[in-house]
């Protein structure tokens, strides 16, 4: 199971790295794994506002459809335009090319709501009955 | 994912890694590797795909040819010795029961493949109507079945059995033999591609699959689950029987005419058929695909100027063609390719639009 050290992570399977009040935001590499491969991803425009816990976009597999929920609440900088033509990056670098969103975060505390990797992996281990 | 049923592969599958799912009540490979690569391998390559949950009946007896033409839809006089017909088991209202495939292994002997989903209230049916010389037998258990479809099929199928499998012709089968005992290779599938079903004793389900992988490598057979199943058959407009046909839907309604024979004789919903063919038919199923960005997915409603006019009764992403493509019951004044409705997804108004099907056409 890849789950970089460095990250915060939601019990929805997402993923944020944050440098300054900016956030990248993703979904992990077990979400990826669970989904298989994914052919479709709607995210909203760069401006819109995204709210802790709330849904934003979508990732589509074959067979599944899985909502992606923002970890904080912030403006939306930059959208990943790459993963409109090439939804597949998301299964080969979930934590790298695949990111999804930029966010500048209404507010740094919130972080501290989140899962370390050391939480997100325990807890992955228990959802899937390792 | 207890009280499931297994086929006799079901460790096969685990050993290669699936993702098992609940399907109908059996335990089932959804995926290997991965949904778009297992599609792809049978439209360029060949897959093999475990269908032994797929229910097998044996009729055999004298009367067995009127019991199926009581009962079934098609002309069942008109297959030959070692000839399979597409078909349907029909209510006195004219709504599938069932679609199924006949085969004819001799003059008063027949192997009917039926949904595993269906496969008790199949045997009921039949078996109410059995009369006179003819036995029924539900022989699933007894029988694997195994599909290899894709282009590269019939040299795989050809090494593995030692068959000569070239005068087999698309709908006919060939007996075979597997260690003295009966098995069938039948020129069938549910893909689109060139493809062969081998019906065989559950036993030598796991050697034959296998001999397959092996013999199969050089050609890049890839094991396929239920989803590429789906992606596939959905491109070539096959129905799934509890989504595209039903017992609310009729042959004429899901475009199936071709396989009610009117001047066979009398068969079970004959009556209701031949009214709703003078009358015409309200609804059509018809073929779809997206024109906004989305995939619209099974159960998604409808709409013709704001106003439900049914649901999509399969919708899926399309690997070949690379777009969102379903079918859907709609009036039939504006069932024809060209014609514009809306699907809504996940609360949104996506629009969609009438295509010609089959979605995917062979390049070969």
């Amino acid at each position: 199971m890849n789950i970089p050290e460095q990250l915060f992570y939601t019990k929805q399977h997402e993923w944020i790295s944050v440098a300054d009040d900016i956030g990248t935001i993703g979904i992990t590499d077990h979400a990826q794994k669970e989904l298989g491969d994914v052919v479709f991803v709607d995210l909203p425009e760069p401006g819109v506002r995204v709210q802790a816990h709330q849904a934003f976009g979508s990732v589509e597999s074959v067979k599944a459809v899985s909502e992606v929920y923002s970890p904080v609440t912030g403006r939306i900088l930059e959208v990943n335009s790459e993963l409109t033509d090439g939804p597949e990056v998301l299964n080969k670098d979930p934590y790298g090319k695949g990111w999804m969103l930029k966010v500048k975060l209404a507010d740094t505390a919130q972080l501290d709501d989140l899962l370390s990797a050391e939480e997100y992996t325990k807890y992955v281990q228990e959802e899937s009955g390792e | 994912m207890e009280n499931l049923k297994t086929t006799p592969l079901h460790n096969t599958h685990r050993q290669l890694g699936a993702r098992m799912v609940d399907f109908v009540g059996w335990h089932m490979p959804v995926q290997y590797e991965g949904a778009l690569a297992e599609h792809q391998a049978v439209r360029n390559n060949v897959g093999l795909f475990d269908v032994s949950h797929m229910g097998r009946f044996r009729i055999r007896g004298a009367d067995a040819l009127p019991l199926l033409q009581t009962v079934t839809c098609n002309n069942v006089a008109k297959l030959a010795q070692g000839q399979a017909q597409y078909s349907a088991l029909l209510n006195e209202r004219g709504t599938f029961i069932d679609d199924i495939v006949i085969n004819r292994i001799s003059d008063h002997d027949f192997l009917v493949c039926v949904n595993s989903s269906n496969r008790q209230k199949d045997y009921d049916w039949i078996e109410r109507h059995r009369k006179g010389d003819v036995s029924l037998s539900d022989d699933s258990e007894e029988y694997a079945q195994i599909a290899i479809q894709g282009p590269k099929s019939q040299q795989l199928t050809t090494e593995v059995t030692g068959l000569d499998l070239s005068p087999v012709r698309f709908y006919w089968f060939t007996e075979w033999k597997v260690e003295g005992h009966q098995a069938f290779v039948a020129r069938t599938g549910y893909t689109g591609e060139d493809g062969f079903e081998i019906y065989l004793p559950s036993n030598f389900a796991v050697p034959l699959w296998d001999k397959l992988m092996t013999l199969g490598k050089p050609l890049g057979v890839a094991p396929a689950g239920l989803a590429a199943r789906n992606t596939l058959r959905l491109e070539m407009r096959y129905p799934l029987y509890g989504n595209d046909i039903d017992d609310t839907t009729t042959p004429w309604e899901a475009g199936l005419g071709w396989i009610v024979k009117l001047s066979k004789g009398d068969f079970i919903g004959k009556a209701v058929l031949d009214e709703q063919r003078a009358s015409g038919v309200k609804r059509l199923l018809a073929g779809f695909e997206l024109v906004d960005r989305g995939i619209a997915r099974d159960h998604c409603a409808a709409y013709l100027e704001g106003r439900q006019v049914g649901t999509v009764t399969s919708g899926s992403y399309s690997p070949s063609l690379q777009k969102s493509i379903g079918l859907v019951y709609l009036p039939v004044e504006r069932s024809q390719p060209g014609s514009l409705f809306d699907v809504d997804v996940r609360g949104k108004h996506l629009r969609a639009r009438v295509i010609e099907t089959p979605f995917y056409k062979r390049r070969n």
